[in-house]
């Protein structure tokens, strides 16, 4: 379990001291096996941006309404699917990782299964639930709502997914700041949202923004899901990895933009996390 | 740390060792015997009995009937082992664009067909081995109250396709398109109906599922989509001939096949009258059955 504090770690980007141990010429197998690990990683990347420059109609297609439709599309899911986050995710880490109470077993369990899930289970899963034949249909459809197809489907899924990868980085952005720390506070006086407001949050930033970044990321690339529950619709449902499964059979053009534009919007929020998570660190 | 990359890499190695780092889909399995593929290119006179791995890429729309065909001539065969990549013609093709390694291509129509021939993936005349024909699906309770495929345009319902880059998508519209031109539809039918569409799915089979689920209203999939499994779970509306479409499967061997023998074996088995047979039994249409359109 660890190592999903170990992964926000990651991201939020601390910088580590680097040791000044002399650098011998030529590479120990260590390093050369961990070398072959980052090219591994880093060379598709680099072949999509080789491919993409090489392509002339590439930046042409980057125009087009699909593209611009999926990526509108995205970036306003996952920005509802981020404010759920944090107005429904951050209390319910806070207590996590402040409280003891009865069931937080299981809630932990809840919160861990969506993160290990494939996505595609988690599409059929919340069809189960929220489809018109679900459990919960007929309740829905006697007010009258459908949510399949849907963008509201688009944030469902991607809440689902996303939303634990937030609730753990928060958790462990509040296990981190010392309960002393509160306490002293509330001895002088501060109300308890003071204390939250002005001590808690703020030390707990690094942990908290982190998990938003995973948990954005994670609502981004979501696909399975979305097209298991939401389907597969230009400008309501067609999300970025929906475009790109789509324009792959039409128009590699349009992939290779979508596929190049999606990295470097990831790429920008990532360095600019770790801007963020650097000023806080070091001031 | 630098002690997880190593057995981070080490495991990947295993994984690709495991998979023979072909490209392509999912269907990949090692090839254990290394005598498989060495027999392949020895003398054309032992064509007789095909042994070996043969891949073959299929439209999704084949699944079962393919299965059935190939199960049959793996059992004729000891020694042949058939394997299958089903998907989407189009994925299909640029997988084989891509360099997927396969020896048979069948494509659920000539577009596409002949697409991969122009990038070169195909070897040979392709040869039509099944036809088939669009039908409605409705849920079985049918919660939009459907009565006629003219109800297609009724406000409201929800229409789900496939995708337009997907044959059984491309032929969905046309069938539309021809329907607006029938005055028993009216002109307007074409607009509405395809206003009504809610989800273009990238796969036949997923706008069956959609139907099964009764999260749509109604589907237009291939007549041979209705499985026996399916038929329990859904009502099927035929459409009227005249504004149907046929759709033709071709199938050819792909260019630079691992194994001719065995590739030219299963194309056979598909075209003789016993896997002719088994399309039948699975909705297609027979190759032969004039219908051109």
């Amino acid at each position: 379990m660890s190592d999903w504090t170990a992964l926000a770690g990651a991201v939020e980007a601390k910088p580590e001291r680097e040791r000044g141990r002399a650098r011998r010429p030529g590479l120990s197998p260590l390093g050369g096996a961990a070398l072959l690990l980052v090219l591994f990683l880093a060379v598709p990347l680099v072949a999509l941006v080789w491919r993409a420059l090489g392509e002339p109609g590439v930046w042409a297609a980057a125009g087009q309404p699909l593209v611009v439709r999926a990526l509108r599309l995205s970036v306003v899911t996952t920005a509802i699917t981020i404010a759920v986050a944090v107005v429904a995710g951050t209390p319910l880490a806070y207590l996590l990782a402040r409280r003891r109470f009865r069931g937080k077993r299981l809630v932990e369990v809840v919160i861990d299964l969506p993160l290990v899930l494939p996505p595609v289970v988690a599409g059929v899963a919340l069809l189960m639930a929220f489809g018109r034949r679900g459990l919960l249909g007929d309740a829905l459809g006697a007010v009258g709502i459908e949510l399949p197809f849907t963008t509201a489907a688009v944030v469902l899924a991607q809440v689902f997914v996303s939303v634990p990868f937030y609730v753990r980085g928060a958790r462990a952005g509040f296990q981190a700041v010392p309960v002393e720390l509160e306490e002293a506070a509330a001895i002088d006086g501060a109300s308890t949202w003071h204390t939250l407001r002005r001590v808690t949050l703020p030390l707990a930033l690094p942990g908290v923004a982190s998990g938003l970044v995973l948990c954005w990321a994670r609502a981004l690339s979501e696909f399975g899901a979305t097209l298991m529950f939401a389907g597969n619709f230009t400008g309501r449902t067609q999300t970025m990895p929906l475009a790109i499964m789509s324009a792959m059979e039409r128009d590699l053009d349009a992939a290779l933009a979508l596929s190049v534009l999606l990295l470097a919007v990831a790429a920008a929020v990532l360095i600019l996390a770790r801007l963020v998570a650097g000023r806080r660190v070091e001031p | 740390m630098a002690l997880v990359a190593v057995v981070a890499f080490l495991a990947f190695g295993l994984v690709l060792a495991g998979c023979g780092a072909t490209a392509g889909g999912a269907e990949q399995e090692a090839i254990t015997e290394p005598t498989g593929g060495a027999m392949v290119s020895a003398t054309p006179e032992a064509a007789g009995a095909p042994t070996g791995e043969v891949t073959v890429f299929a439209a999704a729309s084949l699944t079962d009937a393919f299965q059935e065909i190939g199960a049959q001539l793996e059992a004729d065969n000891p020694g042949l082992r058939i394997v299958f990549n089903f998907a989407g013609s189009q994925a299909l093709r640029a997988q084989l664009a891509e360099g997927a390694r396969a020896d048979v291509f069948a494509s659920a129509d000539e577009v596409t067909m002949e697409g991969a021939r122009e990038d070169g993936s195909i070897a040979g005349e392709p040869l039509i081995f099944a036809q088939n024909q669009l039908v409605v699906i409705l849920p079985a309770d049918n919660p939009a109250g459907v009565q006629e495929v003219r109800d297609l345009a009724r406000p409201g319902l929800k229409l789900v396709l496939a995708d337009e880059t997907v044959p059984a998508g491309r032929y969905a519209r046309q069938v539309l398109a021809a329907m607006g031109q029938d005055p028993a539809f009216g002109s307007d039918f074409t607009d509405q109906a395809l206003a009504n569409v809610v989800s273009n799915e990238t796969n036949v089979r997923q706008v069956v599922a959609k139907v099964q689920l009764g999260e749509a209203d109604a589907g237009i999939v291939y007549a041979s989509d209705v499985t026996p499994t399916v038929r329990a779970e859904v009502t099927v509306l035929d459409i009227p001939a005249e504004v149907n479409v046929v759709a033709r499967y071709p199938i050819a061997i792909v260019q630079n096949a691992g194994n001719p023998t065995g590739a030219q074996a299963f194309i056979e088995a598909v075209l003789s009258p016993a896997g002719q047979d088994t399309l039948a039994r699975h909705g297609f249409l027979p190759a032969s059955s004039g219908g051109d359109q």
